[in-house]
């Protein structure tokens, strides 16, 4: 006998939402099991924010199915929406009301709130309680729309943009934040442009691009690539490389892509790294801060997404 | 790893009380209200202004007592600023700064989220009549006692009215679009549509408009219960299908961003 599949605390099945003739989301998949952490990576466009919005229930989809916690984010919106905490992109409040009066609303809003003298204590807010919404500066406004997403004691977090805006040591304290929830059994989906925040809080990467995923995987999952990897080292620039690629291995390259700084990709293994050395002594140089790295995500993400600016 | 302790964000959801949520929400956009200089402005310095000056300088022939004549005018005027153009230009510029889409994003039903703002709207629409009222008879003014109930009628289907029409362009449109229109409409409604002078000293197809318009209608309406003591029903007849019609093309239209 098995045990059902643990209810998802987001399913999204083929989810396709166009705004005119722009399809923002083109057949989107993804999940996020309970109390794990999720990061939808894409460049600007590629439609992150309208799936964290149909999964909040602020847009229909026009195909597909999308639960959360089992539920319809629009159908049963009611008794979903105690449920979830939400932390806008850009955030969200009256331009005029203060930061403790802002928070003050939306916990009054929830059954259970968490202390919000506390909340903004743990956030830095507590010397700008009482200083309006749009005086704020956009890493405090920021902190303020993530205190309003977790003052109900939600079971699912949605999290656009978290640390735009942010200093590091704000960042750090919103991944320390993700991490908590995490522990404390709370689901967190969030977007992000950094690969950073990706790689160090979340469990399961998605990366999207013109609506759809172009990979997925947990952050070792997405850089590893089997065999693939990175040898680099520099000596004297200008070496010519012609003998270096006739003794390497099938299926490794090498190049100098600046001057004195050398590559080699492909299957680096120990053997491929004493070619590398040998060709060294025998152009008599050195070679320095020789290393062997996997692939970054910031790697993978260009990859796959190109390297060209986006509007 | 981490500096919170375990179980710090451990889940307990549930929605708040209903009434403690609505009270809340209409008691900040209240006080946000009260606390916006050009809100006050709008709502309770020209008001006033118009209430004092007109009735103690005589440059625009009035009928005399003076104040009888100004003060239903200049309550029917402190009910569209508050209820349409202040409510429009607040609610453009909520959108902008997604203080809608924060709101619905909670356990607030939705439509208390044009409720909380009609009980706001209304809280304002109080401390003006206070505030007016007692100034107004400070200056003499004597109300017929038989048109002070009727005129609580007509000033709430007022505020339903204006409130429907403020909810109407304020959630529909960009917040700078609003608050030039909010603006250019009221500016049209105080000289031309029967706030300022009477519907029936407006030129001819001036008048016959003016009268079905939730300006005239309100003014017109308090002046003569005010005045008389009868109830104008045709006056509140408008008034309470401006709010219908508002009203349903608003939930249509409005917008959270």
């Amino acid at each position: 006998m098995t045990l059902p599949a643990p209810l998802a605390a987001v399913e999204v099945r083929g989810l396709v939402r166009s705004f005119g003739t722009v399809r923002a989301v083109d057949g989107l998949d993804l999940r996020v099991p309970p109390a794990t952490v999720l990061a939808l990576l894409g460049p600007n466009g590629a439609g992150k924010t309208t799936t964290v919005e149909v999964c909040e229930g602020f847009l229909r989809p026009d195909t597909g199915v999308v639960r959360v916690l089992g539920l319809d984010p629009i159908a049963d919106s009611a008794a979903l929406r105690p449920r979830v905490g939400v932390m806008p992109q850009g955030g969200g409040a009256y331009p005029g009301v203060r930061a403790a009066e802002m928070l003050s609303l939306v916990a009054v809003c929830a059954a259970r709130p968490l202390d919000v003298g506390w909340l903004l204590d743990v956030l830095g807010l507590t010397g700008v309680a009482r200083v309006p919404y749009k005086r704020l500066s956009g890493g405090q406004q920021q902190r303020l729309a993530l205190a309003c997403a977790l003052v109900g004691r939600p079971e699912v977090v949605f999290l656009d943009e978290p640390t735009a805006g942010m200093d590091p040591q704000a960042r750090r304290l919103v991944w320390d934040i993700v991490s908590r929830l995490r522990a404390d059994g709370v689901s967190v989906l969030f977007t992000t442009h950094l690969m950073e925040e990706a790689e160090a809080l979340a469990d399961q990467v998605v990366i999207i691009d013109h609506g759809r995923v172009v990979a997925q995987g947990s952050p070792a999952e997405l850089t590893s690539d089997g065999t693939q990897r990175q040898l680099r080292f520099g000596a004297r620039a200008g070496l010519d490389l012609g003998a270096l690629c006739t003794a390497l291995p099938a299926g490794c390259q090498a190049s100098e892509p600046r001057p004195g700084g050398y590559l080699v990709e492909g299957a680096i293994d120990p053997q491929v790294v004493a070619t590398v050395t040998a060709w060294c002594a025998q152009q008599g140089v050195f070679a320095e801060d020789l290393r062997v790295s996997r692939r970054s995500l910031e790697d993978v993400f260009l990859e796959l997404t190109g390297r060209e600016l986006r509007p | 790893m981490t500096n919170f302790s375990p179980g710090t964000f451990a889940p307990a959801p549930g929605r708040g009380r209903l009434s403690r949520m609505l009270i809340a929400q209409a008691r900040i956009e209240f006080v946000l209200t009260l606390r916006n200089g050009e809100q006050v402005l709008l709502t309770l310095l020209i008001p006033l202004g118009i209430l004092i000056g007109f009735t103690l300088l005589n440059v625009v022939p009035v009928p005399s007592p003076r104040v009888d004549n100004i003060t239903p005018r200049v309550l029917a005027l402190a009910v569209m600023s508050t209820a349409f153009t202040g409510q429009a230009i607040a609610l453009g510029f909520d959108r902008r700064y997604g203080v809608l889409k924060r709101l619905a994003a909670t356990a607030l039903p939705r439509w208390s989220l044009v409720a909380g703002r009609m009980l706001a709207v209304l809280g304002v629409v109080v401390v003006q009549l206070v505030v007016l009222g007692s100034v107004a008879a400070g200056l003499g003014w004597h109300p017929h006692p038989a048109g002070l109930a009727p005129a609580a009628s007509l000033i709430l289907a007022g505020t339903a009215a204006f409130g429907a029409l403020g909810v109407l362009l304020g959630g529909a449109l960009r917040a700078e679009v609003v608050l030039a229109v909010a603006n250019m409409v009221w500016l049209l409604l105080v000289v031309a549509g029967g706030i300022v002078l009477s519907v029936h000293a407006l030129p001819r197809p001036l008048s016959t408009i003016a009268a079905v318009l939730p300006s005239g209608a309100l003014a017109e309406g308090l002046h003569t219960t005010l005045a008389q003591g009868v109830t104008p029903w045709g006056a509140l007849g408008v008034l309470l299908a401006w709010a219908a019609g508002a009203g349903l093309l608003a939930a249509r239209t409005l917008r959270l961003s």
